[in-house]
């Protein structure tokens, strides 16, 4: 279908959007890659009045290494994260769930701060942000506001970015001595959302795993961590045993949603066997 | 406020290296702008919502979904359709490929998936064939079952790899 009507206003700097935003409210949506807004003003999903395009805003694109982060501008695309030699050392986590951020063609637009805006259950970037504990900075006529990961993904699509404010950076603190992590996702067809995908921190010490953190994709309506597995994990080296007595609290804490193509069953199935598979990567040597 | 009284929006870019000016309504797609303004049916409008990539195209030398940009992004860019592509020379190795291993029927999807396929090839001249597979799985063909498709691809990957002195 085609996009019902709106208007559209190229934003010429940050203080030019707070403008816009504080003149339009909630008539108005930012338009940063436009991957899924275009897709859902396609299919009539919302009807903005206003676009206003921050493509041009070159202070929210970039990917820094600062003191004690790795900074990513919210315009960063898929893409740039995707080749990043700064993003393969510094935030690997990000580098491995590039590769599953839909496809090519919209990795090349799509941005960092578009997919946490949004906020899909299913999208990679919260998961990963959420793993990593990064830190959201959001900008309004106010100034500036750091939230965590942790506390930024209230409910399906819902975030807890105000109507008066953008993303403007995402901040992935720097990885920890010993740190590992592996993430991977079941999809039906590569680049789709996926049915059920994780990411797994932790820091291993000889073959025992500690400060686990295992968040999924997919199975609820913002990333799901799972505290009970993480605690089945801690201190302990992830044999079969160990595995199994995660997958077990899994069954229980997961409380996975089921989709139009699969059932809660399958979604907990699945799970359970990423689980099994990450953490057997996680214990390969690097 | 009715589609009448949105005001036009100015627009200038360069199509297949032809510059272009005039004016679209902010909610029409790059894609309906080149085929209906332009007359360049060679992207295709599939789904419109990202899934199919019957209408990938280049922009600043980038393939996109012309379905997901706006035409008035494309403001002050280069945009390259099928036509321009195919007119230059760029894609002549892939399309005799396909050809040779009858990697289409009806075509529908042809203009996105040699675009795809060109990226790969450039980017990944080591690509494996589930190399090929995953990256154009973002390439819907309802006609081939893909296998002649992926033959196609890999079989530019390993002529070039031929080329450079290295056997496949």
């Amino acid at each position: 279908m085609k996009a019902p009507a709106f208007d559209y206003i190229k934003a010429r700097s940050l203080d030019h959007v707070f403008t816009l935003l504080a003149e339009h409210g909630d008539e108005a949506r930012l338009l940063a890659g436009g991957q899924t807004l275009l897709a859902t003003l396609n299919m009539r999903l919302s009807e903005p009045a206003l676009l206003i395009d921050i493509n041009g805003l070159e202070n929210l694109a970039g990917i820094t290494l600062q003191a004690d982060c790795l900074r990513i501008g919210a315009l960063a695309r898929h893409h740039d994260i995707e080749v990043s030699e700064l993003v393969a050392r510094h935030a690997p986590l990000l580098s491995l769930a590039a590769p599953h951020v839909a496809h090519r063609a919209i990795r090349n637009l799509g941005t960092l701060g578009g997919s946490l805006a949004f906020a899909d259950p299913a999208a990679e970037w919260p998961c990963c942000a959420v793993a990593l504990d990064a830190t959201l900075v959001l900008q309004s006529q106010r100034g500036e506001r750091r939230v965590p990961a942790g506390d930024f993904f209230l409910d399906l699509y819902n975030t807890d970015l105000r109507d008066d404010e953008l993303i403007s950076a995402c901040e992935f603190p720097l990885p920890t001595a010993g740190q590992r992590v592996v993430f991977d996702e079941l999809a039906r067809r590569h680049g789709d959302y996926a049915i059920v995908g994780l990411a797994i921190r932790a820091t291993l010490v000889d073959t025992v795993v500690h400060d686990v953190r295992l968040v999924f994709l997919g199975t609820g309506n913002i990333p799901m961590r799972a505290r009970a597995a993480e605690q089945a994990l801690e201190g302990r080296t992830p044999d079969a045993a160990t595995i199994a007595q995660a997958q077990a609290q899994l069954a229980d804490e997961l409380r996975a949603q089921a989709d139009i193509y699969h059932s809660a069953t399958t979604k907990l199935q699945l799970a359970c066997v990423l689980l099994r598979r990450l953490l057997a990567r996680l214990a390969q040597p690097a | 406020m009715e589609d009448s009284l949105r005001p036009a929006l100015p627009i200038r870019l360069i199509v297949n290296g032809v510059p272009h000016q005039g004016t679209v309504e902010a909610r029409t797609h790059l894609v309906d702008f080149l085929r209906d303004n332009l007359g360049l049916k060679g992207a295709r409008t599939g789904c419109e919502h990202g899934v199919c990539g019957a209408c990938t195209l280049r922009m600043d030398n980038n393939i996109v979904r012309g379905c997901l940009v706006l035409a008035i992004q494309a403001d002050g860019k280069h945009v390259e359709t099928i036509e321009g592509a195919s007119d230059r020379g760029n894609l002549r190795e892939l399309q005799d490929a396909f050809h040779a291993r009858n990697a289409l029927q009806c075509g529908f999807c042809t203009a996105g998936m040699l675009f795809a396929a060109a990226t790969l090839i450039e980017e990944q001249p080591e690509a494996s064939r589930d190399d090929v597979r995953q990256f154009i799985s973002g390439n819907y063909c309802r006609c081939t079952g893909y296998q002649s498709i992926v033959d196609a691809i890999c079989d530019v990957l390993a002529a070039r790899r031929q080329a450079r002195g290295i056997h496949p």
